[in-house]
């Protein structure tokens, strides 16, 4: 039993769940057979604990010397739960790609852990890893970049099936892509074409496609919409809200557009600097946030309704975000804050109930990474 | 005054000096490029007008052809495979697709300024910030290399570039994207132009500063009693800064409308479609509302109205015929000032 | 909800009888075209291609059957009869037509028979350095880290070396130099410039997200180098290789030239050029053929090279 505790004290609190339930599996056949249970809806399916991610900066030519780090992600703790949708927001250079590509184990964490159904997949190869792979998969940003040019339609999204042969038989690949097409709205007749011969929201369905080809259980989407026009990201949003109620799919829905996330998401988290600043469920974030992050970013968004900007206090961040190669001492955001003390610089604000809504029912009271949180009545975005 | 003119009604050119005309005009533009598959009409007459102070935003998609316009208007555009085969651009009543290249440069490189969206690429990396700011002064006004730094740290603070002093040696790579951008503005400003093309000036940059770039450009704006002209796909921007809208499809100018207006009573289906597709809090847990289909294939964009094959209100004359971009009035006939459509159906769309 | 994914095909039903996604054309959108038959495509329509095409065809062919090409013997010197004979440039394929040479060789037949040392070097060479150099370029840029540190400087070592220097002092210390030595001499210095393209375009290549998507379904190494990696980073390969072809050739023929390339008895234009140029005052003929054939050969490849690229530029897609 791997047990939070045995981490040290700078640990964020996660009092929604107090403690993982790590399976020790003897051996890969255990481990396999663990990742291949069902989970019951509502039950978590991966817990991040500590998550952390350092890229080192070397300098020299032969002999590398490591003369610092990018600390992209530094202690990210969030559990998702199965069938729900966890959106994950925040700015460039917040680390919310690199949580992306930890979740997939495509990195290798520097430190902490992820466990899916209670297997720590940081520390998975081989059989068990694959069978991980089976169930997360993920949706890319860029639909231009993510489909190999040279490749058919059909075998991007049959390429799943050549590398997990046990999922579909030879004989009934071409129908089962034929009919991966069809679920996400293309022609299954365009199987032969290539993926230059489709927009920019077709080829995301393709992507979709290839990720939902292994019948996953977990669907990572990095930006999924932010490269397509406006008038198509509503058809995508809508699909994937359809594919998650037909297959039981959980999200981690990673974007900037703040809007979209709230409409999608059962809960949202918000990253700054490698760490989470604020999580809870939509309305606790959007109508309640009690980071100051949070009110700054929310109220940054440009609202499509002219007169929205003349309700409200409108908080205007100066400055840019620090480097993430050396981010400011005690609360990352302390830099730009408004309500910065000393304290700020000194002491590290954990993610927790905030001490002063301890105990009441009121929406204030979800995890805030904040020593002075509380609400602010700005404009809200998508409100 | 009214942005639009039905391209019919479009008087001739008047041979008026520079105190009577707009201080840019475009008018019934087009442009097309050549390519190994066909000609894709980029922009099909296209017509609108900015004053000085005023803030015209051009909104749209990609392959709408609001950066095309932008492009023309700059004379950045690659020719070939781009052609202009019609249309006029009008600075202060002086048609620039007619003069000599050498009046041309002139307006271009003085008068009308443009920023983009990638500042990084427009910096030439291997030149200090202070160097390609000060080279503006060296070349048009002539200026001393000592009083050219002067001038360009007095640009950066003026973007506010904060220890601008100290800064003003540095490269490009050493600034953040919020930073660089405003060194974008303060280039375009450098020799005090009187328009201003920004072309999606924020869609690279973090929401956070997002609000600080507009902001200043905004501000320098009124200081210097500038025009405008915004380019963007973000309905939300659009609604913070711009005066006027026009909405782009397909090449074409499908509605204008003074910003207030767009957002409460969107005359064009396509508008409107824009605007509902946004989330909004009613409708969590719904499916949105998405216009079908996709945006055209250029090279060959749907007979009649471009829009019609993605339109729910589409009936036989969209198919058939192109609707001019007409004046929209109210109910009772009154004149909307500034209002314009071009659907065959405006009146249910604005009004059912 | 069925009812959802029925509007959702129809859309796109919809969308695609009107409005075919704009990367697509006109006529051919609704055939399947891969990016090979793009280029493919693009290539057919430039006459250059065409030109140097049927250039390096024929020279193919007379490299393969000299014989087909003239009937006269390259090596029958005829001092007494021929001795340096102007050309008779109205007898087509006769073998006075270029005249002879010093030693009363038939020109014509020296530059028929000396095609094929030339194509010779030029594709041994080229299959050389492309086969070495693209291997361990893939292997650094694939794999990168210490493998790619050692990779790397061994080919700045060799970058070092000055070409025909190098190869002249590789070359010098054989005495009997057939043409595989010749073509081992440049391969061995050669491969460095193919090594850096491919290595730059595998980095480029591996840094895809179809790369990382490959990875995400649990690819293995050999999936991903062979069926994402290496079909995307080829195309500047071949280009290089291509236009670096006419540059082995010429390499050669200077080599001759100075002695330390292909000896007699080998029929090679360079030797032919250094023979020529003795008496180039008088009968600048002896120089002027070989040295045309050759400036051919090299120009051929090239501008084939030059029309590869054109159509292979991913700029354009």
């Amino acid at each position: 039993m791997a047990e939070l505790d045995k981490n040290d004290g700078s640990m964020d609190a996660t009092p929604n769940v107090t403690d993982v339930v790590a399976v020790d599996a003897a051996d890969e056949t255990a481990a396999v057979a663990a990742i291949e249970a069902p989970v019951e809806r509502g039950e978590p399916i991966l817990q991040v604990r500590n998550l952390v991610k350092h890229f080192p900066l070397s300098q020299g030519i032969l002999f590398k010397r490591q003369v610092g780090a990018v600390k992209a992600v530094d202690g990210v703790s969030f559990d998702l739960y199965q069938g729900e949708t966890l959106g994950i927001v925040g700015e460039s250079g917040c680390g919310k790609s690199t949580v992306a590509r930890l979740l997939m184990a495509l990195e290798t964490a520097t430190s902490g852990e992820v466990f899916y159904k209670g297997q720590d997949i940081t520390r998975l190869s081989g059989r068990a890893l694959k069978a991980v792979r089976r169930n997360i998969q993920m949706v890319f940003q860029d639909p231009y970049t993510s489909l190999n040019p040279r490749m058919t339609v059909g075998d991007i999204i049959g390429e799943p099936f050549d590398i997990h042969p046990e999922v579909a038989p030879k004989g009934d690949r071409r129908a089962k892509v034929q009919e991966l097409l069809d679920v996400v709205g293309l022609n299954p007749e365009y199987i032969n074409r290539y993926p230059h011969q489709f927009s920019g929201g077709q080829r995301q369905r393709i992507g979709i496609a290839r990720g939902l080809a292994l019948n996953p259980e977990i669907i990572i989407c990095d930006e999924p919409v932010s490269a397509l026009d406006v008038s198509v990201q509503a058809q995508v949003i809508n699909l994937m809200e359809k594919l998650q109620d037909e297959f039981n799919l959980s999200y981690v829905f990673i974007a900037h557009d703040l809007s979209i996330v709230r409409h999608i998401s059962d809960r949202v988290g918000v990253m700054y600097l490698g760490k989470m600043a604020e999580i809870g469920t939509d309305a606790e974030i959007y109508d309640h946030p009690t980071h100051p992050y949070t009110q700054a970013l929310l109220s940054a968004v440009p609202v499509p309704d002219p007169e929205a900007r003349e309700r409200g206090e409108r908080i205007i961040l100066t400055g840019d975000v620090p480097s993430p190669a050396n981010p400011p001492s005690g609360c990352r955001f302390r830099t730009r804050c408004w309500k910065a003390q000393d304290k700020c610089s000194t002491e590290l604000p954990l993610l927790a109930v905030p001490e002063r809504f301890k105990g009441s029912d009121s929406p204030a009271a979800h995890e805030s990474a904040c020593h002075f949180a509380e609400e602010k009545d700005i404009v809200g975005a998508a409100s | 005054m009214t942005i639009m003119d039905k391209t019919a009604d479009i008087p001739a050119p008047r041979a008026g000096g520079p105190d009577d005309a707009r201080l840019l005009e475009v008018r019934d533009l087009h442009v097309e490029f050549h390519t190994r598959d066909g000609v894709a009409k980029a922009v099909n007459g296209v017509n609108y007008s900015v004053d000085s102070g005023e803030t015209l935003a051009v909104l749209g998609e990609s392959g709408s052809g609001k950066s095309v316009t932008a492009q023309a208007i700059m004379g950045i555009l690659d020719m070939p495979p781009g052609k202009i085969p019609q249309g006029q651009i009008l600075y202060r009543g002086q048609d620039m697709l007619t003069m000599s290249n050498e009046e041309r440069r002139k307006i271009r490189g003085q008068k009308i300024a443009m920023i983009f969206q990638d500042a990084l690429s427009s910096l030439n990396p291997v030149l200090s910030v202070g160097y390609q700011l000060g080279e503006m002064f060296r070349v048009h006004q002539g200026l001393s290399k000592k009083q050219a730094k002067a001038k360009a740290i007095e640009l950066m603070e003026r973007v506010k570039i904060p220890a601008a002093k100290q800064r003003v040696s540095d490269y490009p790579h050493q600034f953040s994207g919020g930073m660089r951008q405003r060194i974008m503005i303060a280039m375009a400003l450098a020799l005090e132009p009187d328009l201003i093309i920004a072309d999606e000036p924020t869609t690279a940059l973090d929401v956070t500063v997002q609000a600080q770039v507009m902001d200043l450009l905004k501000e320098l704006q009124t200081e210097f009693n500038m025009g405008l002209i915004l380019i963007t796909h973000d309905l939300g921007v659009v609604a913070d800064v711009a005066d006027k809208i026009a909405v782009m499809y397909a090449g074409r100018i499908v509605e204008t409308a003074p910003v207030h207006e767009l957002y409460k009573r969107p005359a064009h289906p396509y508008t409107r479609g824009l605007l509902d597709s946004i989330p909004r809090l009613d409708q969590k847990g719904q499916e949105l509302y998405a216009i079908k289909g996709l945006p055209p294939n250029l090279l060959k964009i749907p007979s009649g109205c471009a829009f019609n094959p993605r339109c729910p209100k589409a009936e036989d004359i969209c198919r058939t015929e192109i609707p001019a971009l007409v004046p929209v009035s109210e109910q009772d006939g009154s004149e909307l000032p500034g209002r314009g459509s071009a659907c065959h159906f405006w009146k249910e769309t604005i009004h059912g | 909800m069925p009812d959802a994914t029925k509007t959702e095909t129809e859309t796109e039903a919809v969308a695609d009888a009107t409005a075919a996604p704009s990367a697509a054309t006109g006529k051919t959108q609704d055939k399947p075209r891969s990016l090979w038959g793009d280029a493919w495509f693009d290539l057919r329509h430039r006459p250059m291609f065409w030109i140097s095409s049927i250039l390096l065809l024929t020279l193919l062919i007379v490299a393969a059957f000299p014989g087909l090409f003239t009937s006269a013997d390259p090596s029958d010197g005829d001092l007494t009869n021929h001795f340096l004979t102007k050309p008779e440039l109205g007898h087509f394929f006769q073998p006075d037509w270029f005249g002879y040479d010093g030693q009363g060789r038939s020109i014509y037949a020296r530059v028929i028979y000396g095609t094929r040392a030339s194509i010779m070097v030029g594709v041994g060479v080229t299959a050389a350095v492309t086969l070495v150099g693209g291997l361990l370029g893939m292997l650094a840029g694939y794999f990168g880290g210490w493998l790619d540190s050692i990779i790397s400087r061994v080919t700045d070592i060799f970058f070092g070396i000055p070409f025909l220097l190098g190869a002249m002092v590789v070359l010098n210390s054989f005495t009997d130099r057939k043409v595989y030595v010749v073509i081992l001499a440049l391969a061995f210095l050669g491969w460095t410039s193919i090594c850096r393209v491919m290595r730059a375009s595998v980095i480029t290549a591996k840094q895809a997200d179809y790369v990382t998507a490959a990875r995400a379904l649990g690819a293995g190494t050999s999936r991903i180098l062979f069926r994402h990696v290496l079909p995307n980073a080829l195309a500047p390969t071949i280009v290089v290789a291509t236009i670096a072809l006419g540059g082995y050739i010429s390499a050669e023929a200077t080599l001759s030239f100075l002695g330390l390339g292909l000896g007699e008895p080998t029929i090679s234009w360079g030797i032919d050029i250094a023979q020529g140029s003795q008496a180039i005052r008088d009968n600048p003929h002896a120089l002027l053929f070989p040295a045309g054939m050759l400036s051919l050969t090299v120009f051929a490849f090239i501008m084939l090279g030059d029309a590869v690229r054109d159509a292979l530029d991913p700029k354009l897609r």
